[in-house]
């Protein structure tokens, strides 16, 4: 039989190996988490009590659905789940995976690559203190853990997770002091219309969820500084859309600006990457069900933004396109290829709606922090674009953002902007951060015994 | 020190003792080491590039942001670890520890 590998066991990753399992596979499924779902529908641990419905409020049904689908494909020993582990390196039908500090090679006829994407940031002075946190990992404190980062939470960023964490935060009780959007509302407002017509009842949720925000909500926010002593942050500054300044007290702060596609193993599986302008990232090259290179598929948020629901098609898509390459009589579903377009269609319109603060990230002074890994200032990567010109891989070796612990993950994207703006070169000269293994840090004795 | 996280649900659970430099402490059954020490503390650790002290960043084990250590020296994920009764953790690398 063949040997199928799915990589994440979110949407993306469920549906996929369901569609395998229905086609007589038995597909290994590696995820980082202890339980299957995703971030977005990410499970607590074992001894927690709240329900689905608080859990995940209007998208319970189909958080539920997911869950059951893959406990039941477990249960009935039709997937081999590997949990708490991460695929390190990837390369010509073998993966190397990372369990607790030990290593295991798995051979793979194909590979569906379901990674996911985390926060979207934009250094702002003072983010890396202590209380600083990604938006997404301030829902998973709330969602996973029951708690909230601080006594008192502000919000900054834009994109639809700002108003779920806000929303999702005060209905659990914690304190949100602030909802702070870059977006203006203009921008909001233009796009809105587009996402109402491709998804109206998802705009409608999104729209009652910003309402209930109240008066915490700003937009058009502007000049965003983190407040911080030893122990932490105390405050964030910022500038009301008409100009007016302002310093909020909090404790902490979760940030994040829409999401970042985290295509390190599409990478490393040799996929072809182009620049979108629609996400300002770098996206893997698929066809329409998600064939990336031989025998590598990519589905859901690490393909496109276009979030949980056209990752469940997506998954659905990939598995198919691995089926007919392994010989099986599979036919997409006309309905999924339809959808995962109005998805896009909207996606794209609320990419317009809250974009990237390209003028925001130019303003910041020169001292602030750009890597929070090893503290590299955008002075430095400004002074070193100088010197070996507009190429991140050579800004990355020469200045070092991008090789530290998290691989480029939260500055890759302001990197690039800030050389494009310095440059004016466009992000194809500029380049992506090359994909080095392994993609998670390891110990040197796990390599050692592998 | 007072505690940086506010339980907001899920705290009918049994306690897990364990100790953060040299302090003995108490975190919930389930916790992960990082939300059972944030409990207490405002901070997990100190940046080694930064004066500023460090308190986990991503929560999904993307940054590598919030690694902590045990007495016997080995390093561990605190947002992905989970709190065992009895460990002995440290905000600082345990003397010795090289880079």
């Amino acid at each position: 039989m063949s040997n199928v590998l799915i990589i994440g066991a979110g949407p993306a990753g469920i549906r996929a190996a369901e569609a395998l399992v229905n086609a007589g596979l038995r597909p290994t499924i590696v995820d980082e988490a202890d339980k299957a779902g995703g971030q977005i529908y990410r499970r607590p641990p074992e001894g927690f009590k709240r329900c689905v419905k608080s859990l995940y409020g209007s998208e319970a049904t189909k958080a539920e659905a997911l869950h059951t689908t893959f406990d039941r494909m477990v249960e009935s020993d039709q997937v081999d789940h590997l949990t708490q582990s991460s695929v390190v390196s990837l390369r010509d039908g073998s993966a190397v995976i990372l369990t607790s500090d030990t290593l295991t090679q798995l051979t793979y006829d194909k590979v569906i690559i379901a990674t996911g994407a985390s926060d979207r940031v934009m250094p702002v002075p003072g983010w890396q203190n202590a209380g600083v946190f990604s938006l997404g990992g301030t829902q998973i404190a709330l969602k996973a853990r029951g708690v909230a980062l601080g006594q008192q939470v502000l919000l900054a960023g834009s994109g639809p997770l700002l108003t779920l964490v806000g929303d999702s935060l005060i209905k659990a009780g914690a304190d949100v002091v602030a909802v702070l959007d870059t977006a203006p509302l203009r921008s909001q407002i233009r796009a809105g219309l587009s996402m109402f017509l491709s998804r109206p009842l998802f705009t409608l949720r999104g729209i009652k969820m910003r309402l209930a925000l109240g008066r915490r909500y700003h937009a058009g926010v502007r000049h965003l500084r983190v407040q911080a002593e030893d122990t932490g942050v105390t405050a964030m500054s910022w500038q009301t859309a008409f100009g007016q300044q302002k310093r909020t007290t909090c404790d902490a702060i979760g940030m994040g600006w829409h999401l970042l596609a985290d295509t390190q193993l599409a990478d490393l599986a040799g996929a072809k990457f182009s620049w979108s302008r629609h996400w300002s990232q770098w996206l893997p090259v698929t066809d329409d069900l998600g064939r990336a290179a031989e025998h590598t598929y990519i589905a859901g948020d690490g393909l496109q933004i276009l979030g949980a629901d056209a990752a469940e098609i997506a998954g659905r898509l990939a598995a198919t396109a691995c089926l007919q390459d392994l010989g099986h009589v599979a036919i997409p579903d006309r309905r999924d290829i339809r959808r995962l377009a109005r998805f896009r269609r909207f996606a794209i319109a609320m990419a317009r709606a809250f974009p990237w603060p390209n003028d925001q990230l130019q303003a910041v002074p020169d001292k602030t922090i750009v890597c929070r890994c090893e503290g590299i200032k955008k002075a430095d990567i400004a002074a070193t674009v100088k010197r070996v010109g507009p190429n991140i891989n050579r800004v990355k070796s020469t200045c070092r953002p991008g090789m530290g612990r998290c691989q480029g993950r939260y500055c890759q994207v302001a990197v690039t902007s800030i050389i494009a703006d310095q440059t004016r070169a466009s992000p194809d000269a500029i380049g992506r951060l090359r994909t080095q293994p392994p993609v998670r840090p390891i110990p040197v004795s796990a390599a050692l015994d592998a | 020190m007072v505690a940086r996280l506010t339980r907001l649900s899920e705290i009918d659970r049994a306690s897990v003792p364990f100790a953060v430099d040299g302090q003995d402490v108490t975190g919930l059954a389930g916790d992960t080491i990082m939300i059972a020490m944030l409990a207490h503390r405002q901070t997990l650790r100190s940046s080694e590039f930064g004066p500023e002290k460090r308190a986990g960043f991503c929560l999904m084990g993307a940054c590598q942001d919030c690694w902590v250590w045990t007495e016997e020296g080995s390093r561990l994920r605190a947002c992905s670890t989970t709190v065992e009764p009895g460990m002995r953790l440290l905000s600082q690398p345990p003397e010795g520890w090289i880079w």
